[in-house]
């Protein structure tokens, strides 16, 4: 039902059902806000939001008010303005205010909101908050100092992902988000998304830097410094520079790269047709013995710590593949090292990738062999940015280069599985070979790109009819893992990626891009795979080239070790 | 119904007022053995709620029966409720068969054994002697006032507090004997949902939490909503400093609220029904789950109750504890399991409240109403009240007074006569304000006091009611100290959820705090920080009333504000001259030492904290005012009371 409202003396049409601001914003009006967010259910706890509705006594949170007829609203008000303009003011009078040495210096909603407002003169002054600031975290650093309390972190962590480590602890002017039993973050189920990140508006969440340790490493000369780069860095990364995602933006990186001083820059997605073949294999061997079906895809690290916390029942489904990361991480540093002649501490293996919880699974103890971690450094898109910056390379002017070999092409198959579903679109292509010999008919697949969070399709593979669901982002994991556990779930195959998109979407990402960014950063990748000739694992000349000699290489009782990984079951404070 | 026997049935025939012909004796006789018209032996009543367990009750209690034991005396001990005169207790009736039942203030232990050794043997010690029982079949004692003629009984509209210190809260038969019941009875078997939420809404009866708003809209709004579950809760968490009206009545009259929930139950059309009190309330939750459970027993509760087709459950929910949780949101949220803050309204909880069902949110006061309504009718109610604000209110009167109290009077009555019903403030000193409905009330002065209580008065006034707390202040009572308690507590209790009341709080706090202290050096810029800081309270006080997202926040503000109305010269006065006129503000103290009495012991030098007291030993000593800090360490050790402050 549609009715008129006044607003700024102005008519406007109203929805019936909408709340205040989102009529407001469908009308163009801007009204400034801090705990609100799109994808989230309204708390109305910032209050900056606020506008006067003639007739009621308060002002009145737009975020969470309903519009209803006849109202009559002023949203620039010398009551509105002045409330909005205390309100930061209290927001101002306790937070750290470092804002020169603060990473989100110039990306920060608070920072923001007290320019638009016109915040010029510290009127209110309060004791500067000093809370402890919890390193102890392998992805995530919480700096509850600068915590505003909007209270986004937790219902991101609680509403999308499912995993709640956040709540609000303590009353009063004692308030502070807090994880179970106010326990160090380690201890926590935190599962190293990092979608709080992406969401908080200030720093007080923020990724466990690794860069200062790699620019010291970086000019260790006994080291072969090796790099390789996620499929979904080439979509975002083109954000922080100004560059078009797409394909050319590789090949810059890879010459930035070299210049800052890495002597060899690989590419994940070579090591993802390898996981891709690895994996179809898997799946092709359970569908003949029946066992541990479905399959579940273990590729993405903050899904294998949820069930390894919330679903131990579930881990023999989980695909004994190692992800496509530390899968080049581990090849890395041993087929490679063999190949080039060093011994495997001698490399210094760094993976740039958009995914928070990579810093988690590098240092798990099944990633490490010798006492050597297969990867080393891990660097957020954020932080590869940051570096490029740092060593002052020009981006958009450097003239491309090709990664290197051996670990240098991949099919589309492989950059794919930045996207949700992606993944399952190449394991079915290849399946589809490695069973019938033919290559599947239609590559593309629309089920398996739309934006649902469970997506499901059929395709039939020789006489069999193969069944995957894809679970995009962990907001309907409860029903589906539960569905699993009890055998009700009808299918052959299960993606689960941790973040609502996939990787692309992950934690490491560049804070504050709009839904139309991240549309285009989804597209750009399905835009390398319809341009691409390779499209599937079994294609790659080069990987193929690396099967023939790897278990000459490597030694035949060391293969298992370097593809395969196993899980524990985690007892975390919930 | 026919589980139950004897004279349980005897009972549930009175109740539904079907007692046959040849059980009306029985049931007679056994009212009035109920109603102790008639007793056998000597009755000793004590009141034994929250706050006379504070003054002792249990300890008297323990030598009434020790006294009992030792005397052989054949005595019926029994524990009622309060009277609602706190600072009486403990007290203490006396009823010997055919006698008025008298009642003792202030029994202590080592009083009972004089007391009950007078009475027992017909000899009244009347010093001890509050007043007694009328009773036109007993016997009265000489010299001793009737209740109804004591003036703090004759002024009051005892309604509510009708049965509070009379019978046994634990007993559901004294409850029923004195007309408990029947109208739950009444509503369950004549009446229709409409026609129960119709009564209360002529009425006029309006929710006593502080808003006001009309129960009967309230009822009205949840009935209209079909829905397979609706919740009924009673607001139990009764938490204003210096609020201890429902507590009192329901440690001492819970089957009024058990019943009164069952008819609101009933009329919304609701088959649960929540007590949301708190863990703290001990005694409290032993009562309430006590008259529970006798009324399951009597299938007043339950199944199908008297073969009428509706069913009601009662639990009880115990909260943390927390001061936001009386908010309604926050209440049903902290009921479902989650961190009590308050949610956004609309939607109200009439529409989607707990587990996202209709649920009715009404405070215990407002229930207790309810089967007075219904027995009477609502035109009886009509009488009592002004025209807009019906029915009486309850009132605990705290603070400067000489008589702390629980009273009950009509809505329309006078702040004064409250203030004079409890006594007054003590000698010698001077009424300087009340305060009234807590946290989120207004202080009131003396000038203002002939405002009649009641919501539109207050409304017309821009005052806010509350609960009910009134807190008299008299002037050794520091304005700024009091402010200061107030926003402290507010700070503290603050769900934290929305920035002006979380951090507004804080900041007022801190200017308030810079206010009653002395800055360490004073460069001449102070006092002008401090005024300044007078002008931002006034600003941070409107956006916190302008924009907090509930009642807590929007409300907090009030005792600043009003006080600020009413006292500036005290504001004025600890800004400019630092200087706390009642002497309450430690920090703006100044310390002297008195050159005839000090005998220079050095005993207060020695333990100063900032060495601001200087001399020889055995000459008199001084104190440096720059120095001073005014901790008051040299008073406390000085033996010859030389050390004062101005």
């Amino acid at each position: 039902m549609e009715f008129s409202i006044e607003v700024n003396n102005r008519k406007i049409q109203a929805r019936k059902g909408d709340t205040i601001l989102e009529t407001l914003t469908q009308n163009g009006i801007k009204i400034p806000r801090l705990c609100s967010v799109k994808s989230l259910s309204p708390t109305g706890a910032c209050r900056i939001c606020v506008v006067e509705v003639e007739g009621m006594k308060n002002l009145v949170a737009s975020c969470s008010y309903p519009v209803s007829e006849g109202m009559v609203i002023h949203t620039h008000s010398p009551r509105v303005l002045k409330a909005r303009k205390v309100l930061v003011e209290l927001l101002l009078s306790n937070h750290p205010d470092d804002c020169l040495y603060c990473e989100r210096n110039g990306n920060c909603e608070l920072q923001d909101l007290s320019y638009e407002l016109n915040v010029r003169e510290r009127r209110i002054t309060g004791v500067k908050s000093k809370l402890k600031l919890d390193l102890s975290g392998p992805c995530i650093v919480r700096d509850s100092s600068k915590c505003i309390l909007c209270g986004r972190c937790v219902r991101v962590c609680d509403e999308i992902q499912s995993v709640s480590t956040f709540e609000f602890i303590n009353r009063g002017s004692k308030t502070r988000i807090g994880t179970s039993m106010n326990r160090d973050l380690n201890f926590s189920n935190c599962i190293g998304c990092g979608q709080c990140i992406l969401t908080c508006p200030t720093k007080a969440l923020h990724e466990q830097s690794s860069l200062d340790r790699l620019q010291t490493e970086l000019y260790n000369n006994k080291q072969q410094k090796v790099i390789q780069l996620d499929p979904a860095i080439m979509a975002s990364i083109g954000e922080e520079f100004g560059v078009k995602p797409g394909k050319e933006i590789e090949g810059k990186l890879v010459a930035s790269l070299r210049k800052i001083g890495f002597n060899y820059v690989f590419s994940t997605s070579f090591a993802a047709d390898m996981v891709l073949m690895e994996c179809a294999a898997e799946l092709k061997q359970r569908m003949e013995t029946k066992e541990n079906l479905p399959l579940i895809s273990s590729f993405c690290p903050a899904w294998v710590k949820y069930a390894e916390q919330f679903y131990p029942e579930l881990l023999p489904h989980l695909s004994k593949v190692k992800s496509p990361a530390l899968m080049l991480g581990s090849i890395t540093k041993s087929y490679f090292a063999n190949t080039i002649g060093v011994k495997q501490a001698d490399i210094l293996s760094v993976v740039a990738t958009p995914c928070l919880a990579r810093k988690f699974e590098s240092q798990r103890i099944e990633m490490t062999r010798n006492g050597i971690s297969d990867v080393d450094i891990v660097l957020t898109t954020r932080e590869l940015a940051h570096l490029i910056r740092i060593y002052g390379i020009d981006l958009q002017n450097i003239e491309p280069l090709l990664p290197d070999l051996p670990f240098r092409t991949s099919s589309s198959s492989g950059k794919l599985y930045a996207n949700a579903g992606g993944f399952t679109e190449g394991v079915l292509r290849t399946l589809y070979y490695q069973t019938t010999g033919k290559e599947i008919p239609t590559t593309k697949i629309g089920e398996l790109r739309s934006i649902s969070g469970i997506k499901e399709y059929e395709q039939k593979i020789g006489k069999e009819q193969v069944k995957v669901v894809v679970s995009n982002g962990l907001t309907n994991i409860n029903s589906l893992a539960k569905a699993i556990r009890e055998g009700k779930l009808d299918a052959h195959f299960v993606e689960i990626v941790a973040c609502q998109g996939g990787c692309v979407n992950g934690g490491g990402q560049p804070i504050g891009l709009s839904v139309k960014d991240k549309k285009m950063h989804a597209k750009s990748i399905y835009d390398i795979d319809d341009t691409e000739i390779m499209k599937a694992a079994h294609k790659n000349a080069l990987l193929k080239d690396v099967y023939d000699k790897f278990s000459e290489v490597v030694g035949k009782k060391n293969v298992d070790i370097l593809l395969y990984t196993r899980y524990t079951k985690r007892d975390v404070l919930r | 119904m026919e589980k139950i026997h004897g004279s349980d049935q005897i009972l549930l025939h009175h109740v539904l007022s079907k007692t046959s012909d040849e059980q009306k004796h029985i049931t007679e006789e056994k009212i009035s053995m109920l109603r102790r018209q008639t007793v056998s032996k000597p009755i000793i009543y004590i009141g034994s709620t929250t706050s006379s367990l504070v003054a002792g009750s249990k300890k008297t209690l323990k030598i009434v029966e020790e006294y009992r034991q030792e005397m052989n005396v054949d005595l019926e001990i029994i524990e009622v409720g309060s009277l609602g005169l706190c600072s009486l207790e403990p007290i203490m009736d006396v009823q010997l068969p055919g006698r008025c039942r008298v009642s003792f203030q202030e029994v202590t232990g080592d009083m009972v054994a004089t007391i009950l050794d007078g009475v027992l043997n017909n000899f009244l010690p009347s010093e001890f002697a509050l007043a007694q029982y009328r009773n036109p079949l007993h016997q009265p004692w000489l010299n001793v006032p009737f209740f109804d003629d004591l003036p703090f009984f004759k002024h009051q509209h005892r309604l509510l507090l009708e049965k509070c210190g009379l019978i046994n809260p634990e007993s559901i038969e004294d409850y029923i004997a004195w007309g408990g019941y029947k109208a739950f009875a009444n509503v369950i078997s004549n009446y229709t949902h409409e026609e129960v939420c119709d009564a209360i809404d002529k009425s006029g009866l309006r929710g006593r939490g502080g808003g006001g708003f009309p129960t009967g809209i309230k009822w009205k709004a949840t009935l209209s909503i079909a829905a397979n579950q609706k919740y009924f809760i009673c607001n139990a968490d009764e938490s204003d400093p210096g609020a201890f009206m429902e507590r009192v009545l329901m440690e001492s009259d819970p089957h009024l609220i058990i019943e009164g929930i069952a008819i609101a139950a009933y009329a919304v059309g609701a088959n649960k029904a929540i007590i949301y009190t708190r863990n703290r309330y001990a005694l409290t939750v032993i009562r309430l789950e006590k008259a529970i459970q006798q009324a399951y027993d009597l299938g007043l509760l339950g199944f199908n109750i008297f073969d009428s087709g509706f069913n009601l459950d009662i639990s009880i929910r115990k909260g943390p504890g927390a001061y936001v949780c009386g908010e309604e949101t926050a209440l049903i949220k902290s009921i479902e399991g989650k961190r009590g803050m308050p949610n956004y309204k609309p939607p109200f909880p009439s529409a989607k409240g707990l587990h996202g069902k209709p649920t009715v949110v009404n405070n215990v006061e407002t229930i207790a109403n309810v089967p007075h309504i219904i027995n009477k009718g609502f035109e009886w109610f009509n009488a009592i009240g002004t025209k807009q604000s019906k029915g009486t209110k309850l009132f605990s009167v705290s603070g400067k007074v000489n008589r702390v109290c629980l009273l009950e009077v009509p809505l329309g009555t006078p702040l004064s006569k409250l203030v004079e019903l409890a006594g007054g403030v003590p000698e010698g000193q001077k009424l300087k304000a009340v305060q009234i409905g807590g946290p989120s009330g207004e202080c009131i002065i003396p000038e203002d006091l002939q405002t009649p209580i009641d919501f539109e008065s207050f409304k017309t006034k821009g005052l806010a009611m509350g609960a009910g707390g009134v807190i008299v202040y008299d002037d050794t009572v520091c304005i700024i100290d009091m402010v200061k308690y107030f926003m402290n507590f507010i700070k503290h209790e603050s769900c934290g959820k929305c920035i002006p009341c979380r951090e507004g709080s804080q900041r007022m706090l801190d200017i308030l705090n810079a206010i009653s202290s002395r800055p360490a050096n004073s460069d001449g810029h102070g006092s002008l920080e401090r005024f300044k800081g007078v002008i931002l309270l006034e600003s941070i006080a409107e956006v916190m009333r302008d924009t907090s997202l509930c009642g807590l926040g929007q409300t907090a503000s009030n005792p600043l504000i009003s006080a600020l109305n009413h006292f500036k010269n005290e504001f004025e006065e600890h800004i400019f001259e630092r200087k706390c006129v009642a002497g309450v503000c430690r920090n703006l103290r100044i310390y002297y030492i008195d050159v005839e009495k000090c005998t220079g012991c050095a005993a207060c030098a020695k333990r100063c904290p900032t060495n601001a007291i200087i001399g020889t030993p055995r000459s008199p000593y001084f104190v440096v005012e720059e120095k001073c800090i005014g901790c008051g360490v040299c008073e406390e050790v000085c033996k010859f009371s030389s050390v004062f402050f101005k």
